[in-house]
């Protein structure tokens, strides 16, 4: 069964990721993405009465860390990858509600 | 036509773990900005979230409390939107199968029980905090608060009113201070609140459409807010109109709430299940470990306090209000004999003062010893009942021991009678119209003489001695 992904498809799904894509880019990802989902499609064909749904592929699970505090990373440090600073904030175009 | 109003809450309380929900920086408030931050809570590519055990503990624990079942195989979820205060552009919460699910909780409004639906609790980790004011073309952003432990607690729309909103609201604090989940401070953000609400006609089985309100920063804040905004539904249905489905921030100074600019297409989170966090498993012992670390609950407590001290119910809610004030009620009364004296004087002047000082019950310096110490006094005449306020006061300011305060100060009572009868004949020589008023039968003439004996004395005189006294003066 072959699902088609539109154009307006990818985007909707650009606009919800911020992404901006030229007319040929919309085209070439709407194929990419048909095939892809027509690719894990196939595993509708299995048989999966009484699998549980993967939630994660690796057979781990409770995981936890105890709750101990741990030094914090120096301001300066993490404030270096920063677009822009002030204040020892992160400076981001102001935000209207 | 008679209108319905339709409320369901959506109560967002931090957690009070030490650390962060997935990383071990510390979760304390008002520290200076980003410096309680990493790379996992900043959300730098390539780091690996872990779990924090207890978070995951506590919003069981909250469950229980709230009679919720809970999933035995659950996980956490991406929720993915874009703001400046999350800067991985996504946030771990829990979508399809939160840790608790179909709980309630008994509200008591106006003396009725109403039993109020809870859909579901879920664990999510907070956002950062944005600076607008002072700052006019740009916004700063704290991430100090990015990552720290958060219940969503999520009612069915079961409430009718902005008086049940607050009940439960408080109810629901008083609960997660009890079983010491979140400190619930409002003024922190440590509690917050969404509320969705509709109108119908009364009757309608069908639901109004619904505004969701947010920005409300009080308990008093969302009570307002209730109150303008099923107004506001009523006359536009009223008017003929039809409500809009939108979001809405309320301005408590304003006293009205306005319209956040609505979006194009609804919002699409596009969960998808967090690959850094492996599923988790939730086994009945583990449950029931939780379950015995949870105390006996306020309504329970209020319940008891009635039958086993036999209090007022009013009495008994007050003190429960509170696990702090509960347990040193609970302190007082192994020590001391009458339940409502104790009563009386915490929910009088020890309350008073608590609000007048604005500080926490766990803060006061008065001991349950020393205020037992305080009534010993009182009952055995030591002290008047006047005295005794003033010494309770110093106890309140000085954490002192009242029977030092009343050696110091010199407060013992005056029961000697000799030494009364002296003031007395003097406050009668100085009132002579008030002791022919009496005598001409203005039996209220007495209570001026009483006062009058009481003020010459600074209030230590016994007063059931000095009427004793003023009465046979008076006959003579």
């Amino acid at each position: 069964m072959a699902v088609g992904i539109t154009v307006k498809d990818v985007e909707y799904l650009a606009e919800a990721a911020k992404f901006e894509f030229t007319e040929e880019q919309k085209q070439k990802f709407a194929q990419a993405l048909s095939d892809i989902i027509n690719a894990v499609d196939r595993l509708a064909e299995v048989d999966t009465e009484g699998v549980q749904p993967t939630i994660h592929v690796l057979s781990v699970k409770n995981i936890f860390r105890e709750d101990v505090v741990l030094p914090s990373m120096d301001r300066d440090i993490l404030l270096k990858n920063a677009a822009d600073v002030q204040d020892g904030c992160y400076r981001v175009p102001k935000v209207v509600e | 036509m008679k209108y319905e109003v339709v409320i369901g809450l959506e109560v967002h309380a931090e957690l009070s773990t030490q650390s962060k929900a997935f990383c071990g920086c510390s979760t304390k408030f008002g520290a200076v900005p980003n410096t309680q931050c990493c790379p996992v809570c900043i959300g730098m590519p390539g780091v690996l979230p872990v779990i924090n055990k207890k978070a995951l503990e506590y919003t069981i624990k909250a469950g229980l409390a709230l009679n919720c079942r809970i999933a035995r195989y659950t996980k956490m979820d991406r929720k993915n939107y874009f703001y400046p205060d999350l800067p991985r552009a996504c946030q771990i919460s829990q979508y399809d199968v939160p840790v608790c699910q179909n709980g309630y909780l008994d509200i008591v409004v106006n003396g009725q029980t109403r039993r109020i639906g809870i859909n579901r609790i879920h664990l999510e980790e907070d956002a950062g905090k944005l600076l607008h004011d002072q700052y006019a073309d740009s916004t700063l952003v704290d991430l100090n608060r990015s990552g720290v432990p958060l219940i969503e607690i999520v009612t069915e729309p079961d409430l009718r009113s902005a008086e049940e909103a607050k009940v439960f609201l408080e109810t629901l604090r008083s609960i997660l201070r009890y079983i010491d989940v979140s400190d619930c401070k409002m003024e922190e953000g440590s509690l917050r609140c969404d509320v969705n609400i509709s109108v119908r006609p009364e009757g309608q089985k069908e639901f109004g459409v619904r505004t969701e309100m947010k920005n409300l920063n009080s308990f008093r804040a969302v009570y307002r807010a209730i109150e303008y905004e099923a107004n506001r539904q009523i006359s536009i249905l009223e008017e003929g109109g039809t409500v809009l489905r939108e979001t809405r921030r309320w301005d408590d100074s304003a006293g009205k709430s306005f319209s956040m600019r609505a979006k194009e297409h609804a919002q699409d989170y596009r969960y998808f299940p967090e690959p850094d966090l492996p599923p988790i498993e939730i086994d009945d012992e583990w449950v029931e470990e939780i379950r015995k670390q949870i105390p006996e609950l306020p309504a329970q407590k209020q319940r008891r306090y009635v039958e086993e001290f036999g209090l007022p119910e009013y009495d008994a809610g007050i003190l429960t209000s509170s696990r702090d004030l509960a347990d040193y009620f609970e302190r007082c009364v192994k020590l001391y004999e009458n339940p409502k004296t104790i009563s009386n004087w915490l929910m009088g002047d020890f309350l008073r003062l608590v609000n007048e000082k604005n500080i926490e019950i766990s803060d006061v310096p008065v001991t349950p010893e020393n205020l037992v110490k305080l009534f010993k006094l009182i009952d055995s005449k030591v002290i008047s009942g006047p005295i005794a306020k003033t010494v309770f006061e110093e106890m309140f300011d000085t954490g002192k021991d009242p029977e030092a305060i009343v050696e110091e100060k010199g407060l013992k009572q005056i029961t000697d009678r000799d030494e009364l009868v002296k003031v007395i004949k003097k406050v009668l020589a100085e009132n002579p119209k008030s002791v022919e008023d009496y005598k001409n039968g203005k039996k209220k003439a007495l209570g001026f003489l009483v006062g009058q004996t009481m003020k010459a004395t600074k209030g230590k005189a016994n007063p059931q001695l000095v009427n004793e006294i003023l009465l046979e003066e008076l006959e003579k």
